[in-house]
């Protein structure tokens, strides 16, 4: 039998022990920087902003965290019962004895290997020399055809007929309809490029489609896609997604645009700027088709002026000229002075309300009489008893003293 | 009438038949021609009126055009009506 140490060793507090597997975790390379694939459950985001999930799969769960700021950058979120890849550090949440992944990017299961796939076809087409800059061709500044592939039904066909109305309506619009996602858009978004150039010739084509996951853009990174606007006769600009999603096509095309209305804009000149560039050609013709006549009355005037600087008459108006210019320094010498009396009545006028005992009230002091009209300065003032009133700033109510306390 | 300046031929067509393009190319030679400034007193007042009324003719192509939109169906053009 085992004797019992004589002194035990002092017990550690919940504290350490948290503390301690905290060091233990976040000194594990491994834990800090690790993606994670499970199923997404228990998905919630409270008003806080932050995102809270579990991710499962058959034999374990993982709590997991996402702060608010690394929320608002993740493009999709995840939804509960959907297969995603997390990447984040494994730390313990103290207060709640949990250890849980702290996440920082979420992506749909899968899309790591689409990534890859990505990256090559991309390796491989610039090697080819397809997203060379002097392969691309020049956005014409006033187009008269702008052709437009996207799906008839989307937001984004909407975003861009507006953008082209309100800048530049002038021109003329032709829709060739595409699927741009699922298994189809891509030879949809081929035929339709091709249907474009043959038949109607624009000026400039946007091929456009508003924002979505990885997968949901995928067609545009498909080569077929990609050798079509390398092989287009009119320049092709590219507004897919937002501003941070990336496709081979954006590489290849003559423009990249990131969103599908700053396609449209590129594509077109701007009202604004066509109107003020029309007024000053007004301006132009104005001043020199006036520049001849105008050369004429100066001649006349000079003239004229000459003549005049001979006259007698000139002498009396040299004198008249005088006079009005002293008379005009006098009546602007008085009136600054009746600025500065001004100012300084403002100011006595300002200290003046500063003595005012109504301006001490507001400041919660108050003002205590006996019912004649006596103040009451100092406890001698009053007996116990005594009826008294009491001023505040917005009115005064009766009061009666009780007893004498004195300092 | 027909007069000349070193770049441009007077045009005698109606301003208000001028499709944006050709409207904006003749008002820019206009403005060349009276800044060359090469032309009589009655000439530049010819310009000056064919000038302006070309720019108003412009401003007014941009205020009140309504895009038109066709859909290429298979290869013949229809009008788009949207969603």
């Amino acid at each position: 039998m085992s004797q019992l140490p004589f002194f035990e060793p002092p017990s550690w507090t919940v504290t350490d022990v948290t503390r301690y597997l905290r060091n233990l975790l976040s000194g594990d390379e491994h834990l800090q920087d690790l993606w994670v694939m499970g199923e997404v459950s228990n998905l919630s985001r409270p008003a806080s902003g932050h995102l809270y999930f579990t991710l499962k799969d058959a034999n374990a769960s993982l709590r997991c965290v996402m702060w608010r700021n690394t929320v608002i950058r993740q493009q999709v979120l995840p939804r509960d019962g959907e297969a995603v890849e997390v990447h984040g550090g494994v730390d313990i949440y103290e207060a709640g004895g949990q250890y849980q992944l702290y996440a920082d990017l979420i992506r749909p299961a899968g899309e790591g290997l689409l990534y890859q796939e990505f990256l090559r076809l991309k390796a491989r087409l610039e090697a080819e020399g397809l997203f060379e800059a002097e392969r691309k061709r020049p956005i014409p500044k006033w187009p008269r055809r702008i052709g437009i592939v996207t799906s008839p039904t989307g937001a984004a066909l909407r975003d861009m007929l507006n953008t082209i109305q309100r800048r530049f309506a002038l021109v003329e619009v032709i829709l060739a309809p595409s699927a741009v996602q699922g298994t189809e858009a891509p030879v949809n978004i081929v035929a339709a490029l091709e249907n474009l150039n043959q038949v109607t010739k624009p000026d400039v084509i946007l091929l456009a489609r508003g924002g979505g996951s990885m997968e949901d853009l995928w067609a545009f990174n498909d080569e077929g896609v990609v050798r079509a606007i390398v092989a287009s006769m009119a320049p092709v600009i590219t507004g897919v997604g937002h501003e941070t999603d990336f496709t081979i096509a954006d590489f290849a095309a003559d423009l990249r645009a990131a969103t599908p209305t700053a396609a449209a804009e590129l594509a077109t000149p701007n009202r604004v700027d066509l109107l003020a560039l029309l007024f000053e050609l007004s301006e132009r013709i104005r001043r020199s088709a006036g520049a001849n006549v105008q050369d004429l009355k100066w001649n006349l005037a000079e003239l004229t002026n000459r003549l005049k600087l001979r006259s007698p008459e000139m002498r009396w108006l040299s004198d008249r000229q005088r006079l009005d210019d002293l008379a005009r320094r006098a009546s602007i010498a008085w009136i600054n002075r009746l600025k500065v009396e001004n100012l300084r009545l403002e100011g006595a006028s300002q200290r003046l309300d500063s003595l005012n005992p109504e301006a001490i009230l507001e400041r919660g002091y108050a003002i205590v009489t006996h019912q004649d009209g006596q103040l009451v300065r100092s406890i001698k003032d009053v007996s116990p008893g005594d009826d008294l009133e009491v001023r505040v700033s917005d009115g005064q109510f009766n009061a009666q003293a009780l007893e004498n306390l004195e300092n | 009438m027909t007069q000349t300046t070193p770049t441009y031929q007077f045009n005698e067509a109606p301003v208000d038949a001028l499709p944006y393009e050709q409207a904006f190319a003749e008002l820019e030679q206009i403005v060349m021609a009276l800044e060359i400034g090469e032309h009589t007193l009655d000439e530049g007042l010819n310009l000056y009126q064919r000038g302006q009324a070309l720019a108003r003719h412009c401003a007014d192509l941009l205020e009140k055009a309504e895009l038109r939109v066709q859909q290429l169906v298979g290869g013949a053009l229809e009008d788009f009506e949207g969603e």
